[in-house]
């Protein structure tokens, strides 16, 4: 973590944007360049950015362990569901039609929609729970320390919404 | 000589610098940097090529998250390289073999910008680029579509894509190989289990994590 004022404005202000930015790509998978793999690592970056800033005690404070660990597992459950779904609807694995057989066209969307988000939950968990193991307990403040360098930001934290 | 082609020589001689760079310098910091900007370049070059899911890619991951866990280490690894003793004539041996190899599997390639290669001669539609193509060019609705469907049990696909979506990066990742693409999430989702059983809460309690 840093005390620097001008980093912790900036992460402060660029973190949601980062976040809009990823789900940005991640609806936009199927269209556009990009997916939920680019999405997820982009959204993992702006906690991560945010836990390098503030520590990463705030970080887990934000965005907790066990959801990181749940949303690893998740995101692969919700990939296979969809194949296993289009099993069970009497169609090959991971075959999009099953969504709407009478409109192929118009499941095939869909069907990679779903996956998308399967695969951006996963890396967007996994990511962030590569930075909190690997920084784990480097970066608490010595004991004692002053780590509050913009106290109006805490204290009012409705002036930046 | 082209202007995009001076470009992308730039671009790749660049990237041959950093990457010497990023190999000789001692500093690890700046070894992550000069390879962060080599990634970044990289995605430059890839986005001269039309390459855009690739220089995303590449931007994403190369550039962003890459030099973010690279730093993270190196907080737990300290910054500076040590000096090793000489060359190790079987390492480069090793080394220079499996170069060889993959130099020899791209023979094959079509050589680059080949009027020839495939990718030139099936080219795109106009709308395909533009993005700006519906789904159902000649005006058919999901009710004639689901009639045609009816009437031709064996044509699953009755629009101008063949039934996959514009972007065709996406469409071979997440539907021609969706079984492929599925296993790469389960791999990430080992290698951040793996993590869990192996570095959690080992600092706090030095009685775990006696497998490192």
């Amino acid at each position: 973590m840093t005390t620097n004022p001008i980093m912790r404005v900036i992460a402060r202000v660029n973190m949601p944007l980062m976040v809009v930015f990823a789900v940005y790509v991640q609806v936009h998978g199927e269209i556009g360049p990009g997916g939920g793999f680019q999405a997820g690592v982009i959204f993992a970056a702006a906690f991560i950015l945010y836990g390098m800033v503030f520590g990463g005690a705030e970080m887990r404070r934000v965005f907790p362990r066990w959801i990181s660990d749940a949303g690893s597992a998740l995101g692969v459950l919700i990939y296979a569901g969809t194949g296993v779904y289009s099993m069970l609807m009497g169609y090959p694995f991971l075959d999009h039609v099953a969504i709407w057989p009478s409109n192929p066209g118009g499941a095939e969307p869909w069907g990679m929609v779903s996956v998308e988000w399967g695969v951006g939950i996963t890396v967007a968990c996994v990511m962030m729970t590569i930075f909190n193991e690997i920084t784990e307990g480097t970066d608490d403040p010595p004991p004692g320390a002053d780590t509050e360098m913009v106290p109006a930001l805490h204290q009012n934290k409705t002036e930046l919404g | 000589m082209s202007g995009i082609a001076i470009l992308d020589m730039s671009l790749l001689a660049l990237i041959v610098f950093l990457a010497v760079g990023a190999i000789e310098v001692r500093n690890l910091y700046s070894a992550v940097m000069l390879s962060s900007i080599y990634s970044l370049v990289m995605a430059c070059f890839w986005m001269t090529n039309d390459a855009w899911d690739v220089a995303f890619t590449e931007a994403a991951v190369g550039a962003g998250i890459s030099t973010i866990l690279l730093i993270g280490t190196l907080v737990l690894t300290g910054s500076v390289e040590t000096v090793r003793k000489a060359v190790s004539w079987p390492a480069l041996a090793t080394t220079l073999l499996a170069g060889a190899l993959l130099i020899y599997g791209t023979l094959d390639m079509p050589r680059y910008g080949d009027p020839k290669a495939p990718a030139h001669t099936h080219p795109m539609y106009g709308a395909f680029v533009r993005q700006d193509v519906p789904k159902h060019p000649s005006g058919r609705s999901a009710a004639d579509v689901a009639a045609w469907h009816k009437a031709n049990p064996d044509d699953k696909h009755t629009d101008f894509f063949h039934g996959h979506v514009p972007n065709q990066v996406t469409s071979v990742i997440v539907s021609y190989r969706a079984f492929d693409t599925m296993f790469e999430t389960a791999v990430i989702l080992t290698a951040g289990m793996a993590l869990i059983l192996l570095l959690r809460g080992r600092r706090g309690n030095p009685q775990r994590g006696g497998l490192i």
